[in-house]
């Protein structure tokens, strides 16, 4: 942590202020990386799905939401400043820890909305007695 | 702060202590509020899992096809994206100690900021007076949940942004204000990875369906 010799540097006290908890907050090369990444990841997908290009939807999705996560990691890093070492490692931990909860809201959600769904199509009179036991 | 100066103690008097809070103020207070992004990020979890149940049932309304309209999420997004590169530089202005450059990047920021909710605004408008209104279907209203959720957090944010000007303006870049305009970046660049999300996963992969 260099934030006494920058207290020294800069002659005035804004202490420890601007060391934040990152120990950086990127410099211009950072941030600049990260935009021009972004745009990239950004206009790929746009174009994917606007000029029709892989002619698959489904294909296609798989491939805009590897772009999306990709992006994400890139904000994450380049303007977040997310690394496993700012505060001990505690932010990290809390994201992995959310990103957790994510996962399975998300995909428990999904998992069983659809069964649910699956399972309360109408059925016909001959349908229930079919797929029904008799008891 | 101020108090943090070494008093020499003199012969019978009592020593005084100063509570912990004095030694990473700051370092803690960057991790509060990177929980609370955390917190904010399970909202939207919900919100989009919402989305992901309930987006396909249109009631035999509209459907995300006929609706979005992906130039206009295009310029949204750059707006949003300008807007973060435009906070980075605040930010850079702000540890260069140089006030003037960081108030006029803000500005930049809110700026930007301002832009999208007028065109989420506008797009909102639009949908309503076409009869898409959240009340139509399932998938209109978790789409106006979702999105008018993440418009709201960019609105209060801009807000925030210039609440901050005005505090930066008054007192200068303190070590008060530094803290808070990096606890607004961390703010407003979550908000554009959430916004990654819906544009993904609302808007391109609803016009894909």
């Amino acid at each position: 942590m260099s934030s006494a010799a920058e207290t020294a540097h800069h002659g005035h006290a804004h202490g420890d202020a601007s060391h934040g908890g990152a120990g950086s907050h990127g410099t211009l090369k950072s941030y600049m990386t990260g935009f021009v990444l972004s745009v990239i990841l950004t206009a790929i997908p746009f174009w994917l799905v606007m000029a029709d290009v892989l002619g698959d939807n489904r294909t296609t999705s798989l491939v805009i939401m590897a772009f999306a996560v990709v992006q994400i990691v890139v904000h994450m890093i380049y303007f977040l400043h997310m690394n496993t070492k700012s505060e001990g490692g505690w932010t990290f931990l809390a994201l992995i820890f959310t990103l957790t909860l994510v996962v399975i809201t998300l995909i428990g959600s999904l998992w069983v909305m659809y069964h649910l769904n699956a399972n309360m199509m109408p059925m016909s009179a001959h349908d229930m007695q079919h797929h029904m036991p008799a008891r | 702060m101020a108090t943090h100066a070494q008093t020499v103690l003199s012969p019978g008097e009592a020593p005084e202590f100063h509570l912990a809070e004095d030694h990473h103020p700051e370092g803690s207070t960057m991790l509060g509020f990177w929980i609370y992004l955390m917190s904010d990020c399970l909202i939207f979890a919900v919100l989009f899992a919402t989305y992901a149940v309930l987006g396909r049932n249109y009631a035999a309304g509209p459907s995300p096809k006929d609706l979005f309209e992906l130039p206009l999420v295009a310029l949204n997004t750059s707006m949003l994206l300008l807007s973060s590169i435009t906070y980075g530089f605040a930010v850079l202005e702000m540890e260069r100690n140089r006030q003037g450059a960081t108030l006029g990047w803000l500005a930049v920021t809110g700026l930007f900021g301002l832009c999208f909710v007028g065109i989420e605004l506008y797009e909102f408008a639009h949908l309503i007076h076409e009869g898409a209104t959240p009340q139509r279907s399932g998938f209109l209203s978790a789409f106006f949940t979702l999105v008018g959720t993440h418009g709201l957090h960019v609105s209060l944010g801009i807000v925030w942004l210039v609440t901050l000007m005005v505090q930066v303006r008054q007192r200068g870049l303190i070590v008060e204000n530094r803290r808070r305009l990096l606890c607004l970046s961390m703010f407003w660049h979550f908000l554009d990875v959430i916004w990654i999300g819906v544009f993904t996963f609302v808007y391109l992969m609803g016009v894909l369906q």
